[in-house]
């Protein structure tokens, strides 16, 4: 019985349709941390899309009036109101995509922008790389946060923005990251392998070197979505962020700090929001970049 | 004595690096000729500036350290070194293709290996995905892979050496080039493989008709599948015969010393040590006054250590360089 489980299991894992992403899936799927981690997200998302299908109120309806204020969990408001009277879990929901999305797209685009900067001066090197690098570091010598403000109070306090914001400040490290990494890959045989068959110089850097990386950017990116996530929340509970009535899980912590002995659960919900996707992100994040490994047994 | 047009024309060739310790003359007027169709065997030591010499033809040399300072490199009557980056880009993989030593890193981990033979189909012939794709599991099946339609959808990883090599010599064959460069392919296989992969280029040169020239310090390897042999010495040509001259009258005393080297079991009875050269390769920024190989040269005179021999014609087809070289 169990040899022909063993053997049924081989021929699955050795059939034709054994492809790369297969392979991740995979290998993905028996790493535990990273199942930790997408359930966690999985959670996230399904309360997030999901949970306004199923609770539908209007985040920004104000009950109005001293009985309306700091309602605790009942059953008319699950998670209860805030201070004008709104319904906490539509604004969790709502809260929840504006963070979420400034947190993908961000990372995303950051890690693209930090990708393309490190690959250029990774594979050229010399001048370009010199010149690029130092860039990378005279961004990353710039105090974020007072200049954020500065930003945020000449571009106005919009999602773009933050988004923007976050893009600007964040892409340093993605391309340190690719620069190392591109200067070790284009001494790979098979780069040199590359140009005997004649590829192009802007061949080889994304077609032969970009994937390379991927593994590592992914990750990077993953655990990117994390952090924006964060910086979106710090922006938005400094007030520059993400503005009221909108609800994002930032200006939500905000809002409640001043009624934190009054209502300390208003900072408990978007708190443990944050962490649990964050923590989230990471965890997966880390399994990715194990699965995504053809060379690591997993 | 060979009437066969010539294809690579390598007239003076220096390729030296600039490193923080020096110059290096890798190559220090190197002269080669292959005619279309031949197999040419180059052999040295290490440093001798066997590989240099190939990548000079490749147009690869990394730049900086490296930088071919002069000679020619003539191909279908064109000089090479005279080509933008550009026209190089062309030839390489169409008109020139090169396999490597280490079939383990030669190939992109990230992708199948029909997608990387794809690749270098696409890059120089004008046909679409199911062409491309057709032609690369023609040229699997060439080189000998079995179940190509399956090892198409294969990584790197998931193939043995031997058959990594046969993938790199698939890709390189594919847009049938009239030069092929084997940079010491077959050193880092083990021995029955190595024999498997020197039978199959021979056999596909028979078939394709391409000129090969194999680079390697092993004299077995170009024994078997050498028609011309030239032997390199501190990035110069010392000798240059047909394979048949050289293992049979060695005339420079380098080549006799590396024949001399190569263990002969039916001729030993007694337990003497295997005769080696004496020395070393000298340093490359160093190199001795005078012949390159006086230090170590057992007839080497007073003439050998003031004055550089010319590569001179001995006999017909039989070039060396020396200027006491051994009688036959």
């Amino acid at each position: 019985m169990a040899e022909q489980a063993v053997a049924a299991e081989k021929k699955k894992r050795s059939s034709d349709d054994y492809s790369y992403v297969g392979m991740v899936f995979h290998r993905l799927t028996r790493h535990k941390l990273a199942m930790a981690g997408a359930v966690m997200l999985i959670l996230m998302m399904l309360f997030v899309f999901v949970g306004p299908l199923v609770w539908r109120a209007d985040p920004n309806e104000q009950i109005p009036g001293l009985e309306g204020m700091f309602n605790p969990p009942s059953q008319a408001h699950p998670l209860g109101t805030d201070d004008y009277g709104r319904d906490v879990l539509a604004r969790m929901f709502f809260g929840g995509r504006i963070s979420l999305f400034i947190g993908f797209i961000s990372a995303v685009s950051a890690t693209l922008i930090g990708a393309f900067i490190g690959l250029l001066a990774g594979y050229y090197g010399g001048w370009a790389d010199n010149l690029l690098m130092r860039f990378t570091d005279a961004m990353l010598s710039i105090p974020t946060f007072p200049l954020l403000i500065a930003l945020a109070s000449v571009m106005g306090k919009g999602m773009w923005q933050i988004i923007m914001v976050i893009v600007v400040f964040g892409w340093m490290s993605d391309a340190r990251l690719v620069r190392g990494l591109a200067l070790s890959l284009k001494e790979q045989e098979y780069v040199e392998a590359a140009r005997a068959i004649g590829a192009s110089a802007n061949r080889i850097m994304w077609r032969h070197l970009f994937p390379n990386t991927l593994a590592v950017l992914i990750v990077s990116t993953t655990i990117g979505i994390g952090s924006s996530i964060i910086y979106e929340a710090s922006i938005s509970f400094l007030g520059f962020g993400i503005q009221a009535p909108l609800a994002s899980w930032g200006n939500m912590l905000q809002n409640a700090q001043q009624f934190i002995w009054n209502a300390p659960r208003l900072i408990v919900y978007p708190g443990l929001a944050i962490f649990i996707t964050v923590l989230g992100f990471n965890f997966f994040g880390d399994g990715l970049r194990d699965a995504i490994d053809p060379k690591l047994k997993l | 004595m060979d009437n066969r047009e010539v294809l690579v024309d390598v007239k003076n060739l220096r390729t030296f690096f600039y490193t923080e310790d020096g110059v290096v003359p890798a190559v220090d007027g190197l002269d080669l000729t292959i005619h279309r169709g031949e197999i040419v065997g180059l052999v040295g030591e290490s440093g001798c500036g066997k590989s240099v010499t190939a990548l000079s033809i490749m147009r690869l040399i990394p730049n900086p350290p490296g930088k071919i300072i002069s000679g020619e490199i003539i191909f279908h009557g064109e000089n090479l070194l005279k080509k933008s980056e550009e026209e190089m880009r062309l030839i390489r993989g169409d008109k020139i293709s090169m396999i490597f030593q280490e079939p383990m890193t030669s190939l992109n981990p990230v992708f199948t290996v029909g997608d990387q033979i794809s690749e270098a189909i696409t890059l120089h012939q004008k046909t679409d995905e199911a062409e491309a794709r057709k032609r690369t599991v023609e040229m699997l099946h060439l080189v000998g892979i079995p179940e190509p339609e399956r090892r198409y959808r294969q990584y790197p990883h998931e193939l043995s050496g031997g058959m990594r090599q046969r993938v790199m010599i698939a890709m390189a064959l594919s847009s049938n080039p009239d030069l092929l460069i084997s940079d010491e392919a077959t050193t880092a296989l083990d021995v029955t493989i190595q024999a498997q992969i020197l039978d199959l280029m021979r056999g596909l040169q028979k078939k394709l008709g391409m000129a090969i020239l194999i680079i390697t310090h092993n004299l077995a390897v170009v024994a078997e599948m050498a028609e011309t042999i030239a032997i390199a010495y501190a990035g110069k040509i010392v000798e240059n015969a047909s394979a048949r001259e050289i293992f049979k009258s060695p005339r420079h005393p380098y080549t006799y010393g590396l024949l001399q080297s190569i263990p002969k079991f039916a001729e030993r009875r007694t337990n003497e040590p295997l005769p080696a050269i004496e020395g070393m390769v000298p340093s490359p920024y160093h190199m001795p006054n005078g012949c390159r190989f006086n230090p170590r040269c057992p007839f080497a005179t007073e003439k050998c250590r003031a004055e550089e021999p010319e590569l001179v014609e001995l006999t017909p087809g039989h070039l060396v360089r020396c200027f006491h070289p051994i009688e036959p």
